[in-house]
């Protein structure tokens, strides 16, 4: 997915907002931002960041330079060389779709870092940040599939549902999911699955400070699903 | 001992790379962390685990494990199955558990790294 297809399917989508988050990786995150504001598009940059307990967990950040340091401290803890065979290319792009460079990081491994270290580092950002745990509702590379449950201290601002399932099911079938805000979303791995699930927010602007806003329920903000 | 003879001596059932059973089996490594057999499986071995996401192809394609064995009667997902069609990756499962199967494999004197 290229930074021009992102924004033209969000769009099509009919999408106000979009997170981007690759993962252990944001070196396309400024590029989707850039394209995004281009067309009138809110882009929220971020990273989908693999824990050692090969855990998913996005982490949002306001400011780039805040994304930018997060993303130097996971490849500091990040171990390996991309295996391009058998992972593929992993492409740097402008906005326009222009090829700068390619990552060869092993960005398909998991980091050296605990969930808990994540979420401590995210919230030590000094401007507003979201984190989140991805796709809880499923078997693989959600914190519930690998831990069995969300450790109680796990500071997150919520839980989010893919596709796969509804936010009713998801809080019935994990009860854990009770005790944080649900917010769904696609999960989409290509254009053609961005804008098959969305969170509806009454937010100000796009960003971190507003959705955490809309997590709590404060100001008349709100986040529905 | 290959694929194949361990094929027969289960009862595994073939899910993907049934034309590259002749694969030699050089030993076995047991893990539902794809960042442990990243870090640990060593070059030709099986790979036995409970992971039916389409990232175990990625990781044994680029390993050079002989094959996956999914235990449990887990059914791969669909991806899976197609990625290690195309990746040339066997990829068998047994109704036993982890601990069964692999008890099983010693026995016939399959070894880890």
């Amino acid at each position: 997915m290229s930074p021009r297809e992102v924004v033209s399917a969000a769009m099509r989508k009919g999408m106000d907002l979009i997170g981007v988050c690759d993962h252990n990786s944001a070196e396309n995150v400024l590029a989707v931002k850039k394209a995004g504001e281009r067309n009138g598009l809110m882009v929220l940059g971020g990273m989908e960041i693999a824990s050692s307990e090969e855990a998913h967990i996005l982490a949002f950040f306001d400011d780039d330079d805040d994304l930018l340091a997060f993303q130097e401290y996971v490849y500091e803890h990040l171990v390996g060389r991309n295996d391009e065979h058998a992972f593929g290319l992993q492409v740097i792009a402008d906005d326009e779709d222009g090829v700068t460079g390619f990552c060869d990081r092993l960005l398909i491994a998991a980091t050296t870092l605990p969930a808990e270290a994540i979420v401590s580092r995210v919230r030590a950002a000094r401007g507003e940040s979201l984190v989140i745990a991805a796709h809880v509702d499923r078997e693989s590379f959600s914190i519930i599939g690998q831990l069995g449950f969300i450790p109680p201290s796990l500071a997150l601002d919520a839980v989010e549902v893919s596709a796969r399932m509804s936010a009713n099911e998801v809080r019935e079938r994990f009860p854990d999911c009770k005790k944080f805000p649900v917010i769904t979303g696609s999960d989409a791995h290509g254009p053609e699955d961005i804008g098959k699930r969305f969170t509806c927010f009454t937010i100000a602007d796009g960003t971190a400070a507003e959705i955490k806003k809309a997590l709590a329920g404060r100001d008349g903000r709100k986040a529905e699903c | 001992m290959t694929l194949n003879d361990l094929v027969k001596e289960f009862g595994l059932e073939v899910k993907a790379g049934a034309g590259l059973l002749d694969r030699e089996v050089a030993g076995g490594y047991v893990s539902d962390l794809l960042s442990d057999v990243l870090a640990h499986a060593e070059d030709g071995v099986l790979w036995v685990t409970l992971h039916i996401h389409q990232n175990i192809v990625g990781v044994a394609s680029h390993k050079g494990l002989a094959g996956i064995v999914l235990v449990q009667g887990r059914v791969p997902e669909k991806d899976t199955v197609a990625k290690a069609e195309e990746e040339g990756i066997p990829i068998m499962v047994t109704d036993l558990s982890a601990f069964e199967f692999v008890g099983r494999l010693y026995k016939a004197g399959i070894r880890g790294a």
